[in-house]
């Protein structure tokens, strides 16, 4: 769908929303617009990135298909916020990993542990990489610690700035009213985030896969969350002992990092497994194929990094070790690599849009 | 709707037929087959619209008045039985049936409570984002989201339902309902329950009927609800003996934008910022005073009064300041940079309404207080606009086009205190119910207030169903 198509859809949407404003009850998307009757290019993107996508404002339409007006808001708004990621990519010409993101997927992450494999097939021996390594210092003898720090620094820096410029420029296009930032705003946007507010439908839940309510998604989200910051902090606290404290991984069962590394992992599986298991048996009518595959590409590769990691865990004392990690950073390496050109950036557009609209709400209220 | 015997197939065995039948698939239909199933018999209820525009003009609608002596967290302060009772005395002219009306306001107390019980979810007045109501309770995200409760808790319950299933006829014989009608895509066949419940509203989307009743005017009108009122039942009802309530020559209506489609536009096609231009006819001429009613009434006024107009149709005219007041409408105003281009546009004779413009601009008096613009009036205009009449000179003139939007009748059946549909003698069917809009002229013969349609509909659905499973079983 072209731009154009995709803006007028939701401009014209929104337009019978306005009118109509049954569904203001289910989260703040339509008291938004409301505040925003212009419905300009920069509204539209920031309502779009303030709805969650609950489908609930579908299923309550007396304006859904098959009546004339045809109004799918969750559909016109899930094209809507696509098309904001592809906005805000930077640099331009990558957008199109954004367009195309189940191949981007494959490719990166193909293309990553093949690399990996292939540097790690050259430069270590085979009687070391297919023997079983075990004692401190065992993960160094595949992949030296200069090169899993590049592995981890190098893209994220890259992708740190890709998606500061994006969110950036979302920040200047999407704050239109003069309310400032304060720590109140922050709070509830911060609380929002954490609460999955405008996923509770009002309260009673969403309609996850039809005409019945339920929080899963809410859960299951928070759940992959949650596994994927634990698996991140296993990281921070292992370079610590590495770097700081001079203590060579592998780390024993029970250490900090492989509690919370296993723990994430197990997280991060079971939240991914629901989410796509929601997506696969949900209703398609409130959702579009872009956004669909958008969401298929991110989970899978976040779920095989999951995977793999368990896997390097389970079988770190084996032979099979030196290529279960290799293929393992080869994840970690394509996941950083595309996080820029991923669905993951819904993440700081929807902050930004929660927080306009906390603080919007605010200066209302007291100004 | 003749009776046409000889295109019966022969009725089914009674093995398939369920005890209790419901005819509709909006807010009555489903509580009368809820409460019949809960009363222990076995209930189908025929819709006449497929599945995706179920629910007659339930889907339009979204809160519904309820006696409620103390606070409650759904509306902003307490509404007792003597209060609903003079507010319907008010809008009615105190026409409303004595034994029901009670009945009503009664039983309007535990809506809620049965709802919410049944599956269906209330906006609380906390959420901050609702318009005032103390008489109303809101539901969240509206009639459709409450529908689709209703139809869940229906199923899980063994309610059959069966959709697209048009009911053509009923046929009524010495007090006793025999059989009805049913057309399935190309199959008709006789169903004959041991009673039924009729929950399928007046006639308004019929457009034959609409002639009968308004002549040549009907032919601008726009059905705001369901194409699927048809009134096959209430003519069928009537046709047979059943006693009439209400006036067929009266329907509330209401002022809708005139680009809207023929049927089913709803609640976003209304247009509401009279007060803030002028209305003319399409000869450019005045005939009313736009200030005069600035309450939410002021809809159904429009309506009556655009009913009146040449050709069914007027035109609200705006500047650019009155464009600033006007709440979103679902289409934009026609809009031009002078009268005479927009005369144009709408195809009025531009003398005509340069002139009259131009009176009422020379007519205007600013109000006592300058910050308040209510209290501009015009003088020496016939008629005058007696607030808010702010002139009409910055550029760029709009225009919203206005049609009577019809939204139901009053005219249906009326009906004994168990619901049963009575007849010109005096007595009931013995077993044909009736609840939802087909009776609520028993209540509301005429004027409304809002939510009462729903509430008629829950209370004497419930009612119905409970009287009608009695009667199967009894």
């Amino acid at each position: 769908m072209s731009r154009d198509k995709t803006l007028a859809e939701a401009r014209r949407v929104l337009g019978i929303c306005n009118a109509c404003g049954y569904c203001n009850g289910f989260c703040d998307l339509f008291e938004a617009a409301k505040h925003r009757p212009r419905l300009a290019d920069a509204d539209l993107a920031h309502l779009a990135n303030l709805c969650h996508a609950c489908r609930n404002c579908l299923y309550a339409c007396q304006y859904a298909p098959p009546h004339p007006f045809g109004v799918n808001v969750p559909r016109g708004l899930a094209r809507m916020r696509q098309q904001s990621y592809v906005d805000g990519a930077w640099p331009r010409p990558l957008a199109a990993l954004l367009e195309h993101s189940l191949l981007a997927a494959l490719l990166v992450g193909l293309g990553a542990v093949g690399l990996l494999v292939g540097l790690v097939l050259m430069s270590v021996p085979a009687e070391v990489l297919f023997a079983r390594q075990t004692g401190a210092g065992a993960f160094y003898r595949i992949l030296p610690w200069s090169g899993m720090l590049a592995i981890g620094v190098v893209p994220l820096a890259w992708s740190g700035l890709a998606i500061g410029i994006g969110l950036r420029r979302a920040w200047r296009a999407t704050r239109t009213a003069a309310a400032p930032v304060t720590l109140r705003a922050l709070g509830m946007a911060v609380r929002d985030v954490l609460l999955l507010r405008n996923l509770s439908g009002g309260g009673p839940g969403c309609n996850d896969l039809d005409e019945r309510l339920s929080h899963k998604r809410r859960w299951l989200h928070q759940t992959m969350v949650l596994g994927l910051l634990s698996s991140f902090a296993a990281t921070v606290v292992a370079t610590y002992y590495d770097h700081i404290l001079g203590w060579e991984a592998p780390y024993p069962l029970l250490s900090v990092p492989v509690v919370l590394g296993t723990l994430g992992g197990l997280g991060m599986s079971l939240g991914i497994a629901g989410l796509l298991w929601l997506k696969w048996r949900g209703d398609r009518d409130p959702t579009a194929p872009e956004a669909r595959h958008a969401d298929y590409a991110l989970l899978v590769l976040l779920l095989s990094v999951a995977l793999t990691g368990l896997a390097l865990l389970a079988w770190r004392d084996t032979a099979a070790m030196g290529l279960l990690l290799t293929v393992h950073l080869g994840g970690v390496l394509a996941f950083f690599l595309l996080l820029p050109y991923s669905k993951l950036v819904h993440a700081g557009y929807r902050f930004i849009a929660l927080l306009i609209e906390a603080m919007e709400r605010n200066e209302r209220r007291d100004g | 709707m003749n009776h046409a015997p000889h295109r019966l197939s022969p009725p089914n065995p009674s093995a398939t037929e369920p005890e209790v039948l419901v005819i509709g698939g909006g807010t009555a239909a489903l509580c009368a087959a809820i409460s019949a199933r809960r009363a222990g018999a076995s209930v189908c209820l025929l819709e006449q619209a497929p599945k995706g525009l179920r629910g007659g003009n339930t889907r339009h609608s979204r809160n519904l008045r309820f006696m409620h002596p103390g606070t409650t967290p759904l509306a902003s302060g307490p509404y007792p039985v003597a209060e609903f009772r003079a507010d319907l005395d008010r809008a009615t002219g105190g026409t409303m049936d004595s034994t029901l009306t009670p009945l009503l306001i009664q039983h309007s107390a535990d809506v809620p409570d049965w709802l919410e019980d049944a599956g269906v979810r209330f906006q609380p007045t906390a959420s901050g984002v609702l318009p005032a109501s103390r008489k109303t309770a809101f539901l969240l995200g509206g009639g459709k989201s409450m529908l689709n409760a209703l139809y869940a808790t229906a199923e899980g319950i063994g309610v059959e339902i069966q959709y697209a299933a048009e009911v053509r006829d009923l046929m009524i014989r010495e007090g006793r309902l025999e059989q009805v009608l049913v057309a399935q895509g190309e199959q008709v066949r006789a169903w004959r329950p041991r009673a039924a419940i009729a929950c399928c509203g007046g006639a308004q989307a019929n457009r034959d009927w609409l002639r009968a009743q308004w002549g040549e005017a009907a032919a601008g009108f726009i059905n705001r609800g369901t194409p699927f009122a048809e009134g096959q039942v209430l003519g069928s009802m009537l046709r047979q003996g059943a006693q009439p309530v209400g006036d067929p020559h009266s329907a509330y209506l209401v002022a809708v934008d005139a680009r809207s489609p023929a049927d089913d536009g709803g609640i976003v096609t209304r247009v509401r910022c009279m007060p803030a231009g002028i209305v003319v006819d399409r000869n450019g001429r005045r005939s009313h005073d736009e200030g005069g009613d600035t309450a939410s009434t002021r809809y159904a006024v429009w309506g009556q009064r655009l009913a009146g107009y040449p050709g069914q149709i007027g035109y609200l005219i705006l500047d650019a300041r009155g464009m600033r007041e006007a709440p979103p409408s679902l289409y934009p105003p026609i809009s031009a940079d002078g009268i005479t281009t927009l005369a144009a546009a709408l195809a009025i004779d531009p003398v005509a309404l340069r002139t009259t413009i131009a009176r009422y601009n020379a007519a205007v008096r600013p109000a006592d207080q300058a910050d308040d613009p209510a209290g501009w009036h015009t003088l020496g205009l016939d008629p005058p606009k007696s607030r808010q009449a702010l002139p009409l000179t910055e550029p760029p003139f709009a225009a919203y086009p206005m049609r009577p939007g019809i939204t139901f009748t009053y005219h249906g059946v009326r009906v004994d205190a168990q619901t049963r549909v009575r007849l010109g003698d005096g007595l009931a069917v013995e077993n044909l119910f009736a609840a939802g809009m087909i009776m609520a002229p028993n209540i509301i013969g005429r004027g409304y207030v809002s939510g009462l349609a729903m509430t008629i509909g829950i209370v004497f659905g419930r009612l119905a169903g409970e009287e009608a499973a009695r009667r199967v079983q009894g």
